[in-house]
């Protein structure tokens, strides 16, 4: 009896610990938003966050689309051709990058290539005392360091989900129509008028909305909240790519269940 | 002393309830004067700075600047303070994404609304005082410990604050710098009439050009004040001590621990 009570004790302070951790988190993010009117009105800063994070992670995610394409491509043209149905296979590749895995795995590479960088960044500013330097300077770090990254992290990411499912088709047609030989004008055709642009690639890219909040919003949270110590920082970094992931699995899970329940 | 502009009437403060950093101290700093607080490693004088710039809180007592009573939790007052501070920061602090010029730039470009044209004068001006307008376009990773620590004076007074708090300003200066260093905090002090804080082991520097100076103990206390010649003439064994850098005296060098024979297991 006393070893299932203190089982059930140390779940609940399991649990009011996590439910502690995520008000905080909460509260940091509605706190920041405050700041994104002023980090808006000041373009050039978002600008310069924008290709920290949106540019410098080009190249992973076409390098990911396009292999992401080939595979599909390949996959689905030897399931398809068993039913006669390979025709259907630029259909079906683009439903599955626009809808799912464009912004799905855009979202886990973000979180891994810009994401830590944002952790670590702010977090050596902050072992560096360079957020202090600032407080104390009457510049209040929030505004001038977080804001204009959060910005530039919640534009990216739809930007860099539709790029990587623009070349994961490509890489498809690659491998469907030059490599294989399906025909190129069922490839194209069958997705022209089966693809809707709203229910489809717009969902697609509400969702890639939606990571690129949950994506940016973590890394900052943890590079702030990150202990000011060389090892502080390294744990923030991994909490950054773990936390990140499974909250964009999750809420990718919500939001397809939202948009893709009705036929 | 003249009139104070800053006080600490009766701080007390710990980082954590185990341990108190400072006990009961109250200091007064004067406009136009360079203030030195000395003491030990872990006497707390790095903790007073940051107590007067709101970076850290929940101290008992009262700080006041202008006969206004220093309250951590209103932004708006902490903010007002801050922008007529400045603020050189134990290892620099500097922005490690933007080079020395920008360094300078930065609080210019935030605060004074001032063209680009004049923040480039200013900003070469006050590199120029601290030896290094041919550095300016230097990234932070190019600079040595001392011109790292030159760059951020020179931003810590780009605004001419009122108030200077300068933590450990001539650590890891050559001779010449740390002159240079001295004389541009002194001059800047008596011409701007700054309120300047100056916390530093150097006892044979900060008398040369402090017009007052405290004396921290361990224990978080005042131990002794008054003008340099006032501290030098002191005959407290503490005082003597710490000046003259004794090994033996009222101070401990070492850490409370049990004895050493315990330690190593040679007690008989």
């Amino acid at each position: 009896m006393t070893a299932l009570a203190n089982g059930l004790q140390r779940i609940g302070a399991a649990t009011l610990r996590w439910l502690g951790s995520l008000g905080h988190a909460a509260t940091f993010f509605l706190d920041l938003l405050r700041f994104v009117p002023g980090a808006l009105a000041r373009p050039a800063l978002v600008a310069a966050q924008l290709y920290a994070v949106g540019n410098r992670s080009l190249v992973i995610i076409m390098a990911s689309g396009l292999a992401v394409g080939f595979v599909l491509a390949l996959q689905m043209y030897y399931a398809l051709v068993t039913y006669g149905a390979a025709e259907s296979l630029g259909l079906i590749v683009n439903l599955a990058l626009v809808r799912e895995l464009g912004p799905v795995v855009t979202a886990l590479l973000f979180a891994g290539r810009a994401g830590t960088s944002l952790t670590a960044e702010i977090g050596l500013m902050k072992a560096g005392e360079q957020l202090a330097a600032m407080e104390m300077m009457a510049v209040d770090p929030r505004a001038r360091v977080l804001a204009p990254r959060l910005v530039a992290g919640i534009v990216a990411m739809p930007l860099l989900a539709a790029l990587f499912s623009a070349v994961g088709i490509i890489g498809a047609w690659v491998v469907a129509v030059l490599l294989i030989g399906v025909d190129g004008g069922n490839f194209w055709s069958l997705m022209q008028s089966q693809v809707d642009v709203w229910r489809d690639v717009g969902n697609g890219l509400i969702k890639a909305f939606a990571f690129g909040i949950i994506a940016t919003g973590v890394a900052l949270y943890q590079g702030w909240e990150a202990l000011a110590t060389p090892e502080g920082v390294s744990r923030a970094t991994t909490r950054t790519v773990v936390v990140a992931s499974l909250g964009v699995l999750a809420m990718d899970f919500i939001l397809t269940a939202l948009m893709f329940t009705t036929p | 002393m003249t009139s104070p502009f800053i006080e600490f009437d009766h701080v007390s403060f710990g980082y954590d309830a185990s341990r108190t950093i400072l006990n009961d101290v109250s200091l007064r700093f004067a406009r136009g004067q360079v203030t030195v607080i000395m003491g030990g490693s872990g006497s707390g004088k790095t903790t007073l700075l940051r107590l007067l710039g709101g970076l850290s809180s929940g101290y008992q007592g009262q700080i006041r600047v202008g006969g206004q009573v220093l309250d951590a939790a209103d932004r708006e007052q902490l903010y007002a303070l801050r922008r007529r501070s400045g603020m050189l920061f134990q290892f620099g602090a500097l922005f490690t994404d933007l080079d020395v010029f920008d360094n300078v730039a930065f609080p210019l470009r935030e605060h004074s609304g001032l063209p680009e044209s004049m923040i480039r004068d200013l900003v070469l001006m006050k590199l120029q005082a601290v030896g290094l307008r041919g550095a300016a376009r230097l990234g932070i990773s190019q600079l040595s410990g001392g011109m790292a620590r030159r760059v951020a004076l020179a931003r810590a007074v780009a605004l001419d604050p009122e108030i200077i708090m300068a933590d450990e300003p001539f650590a890891g200066l050559d001779p010449i710098s740390m002159g240079v260093t001295a004389d541009l905090l002194r001059s800047l002090t008596h011409a701007i009439g700054a309120t300047t804080l100056l916390v530093s082991h150097d006892v044979a520097k900060c008398f040369q050009i402090a017009d007052y100076a405290y004396l921290l103990s361990s224990r978080g206390t005042v131990v002794a004040h008054g003008t340099p010649a006032q501290m030098q003439a002191s005959t407290d064994p503490e005082v003597r001590q710490f000046i003259l850098g004794e090994p033996d005296g009222p101070v401990r060098f070492h850490f409370p621990a049990p004895s050493v024979a315990d330690d190593l297991g040679v007690a008989a």
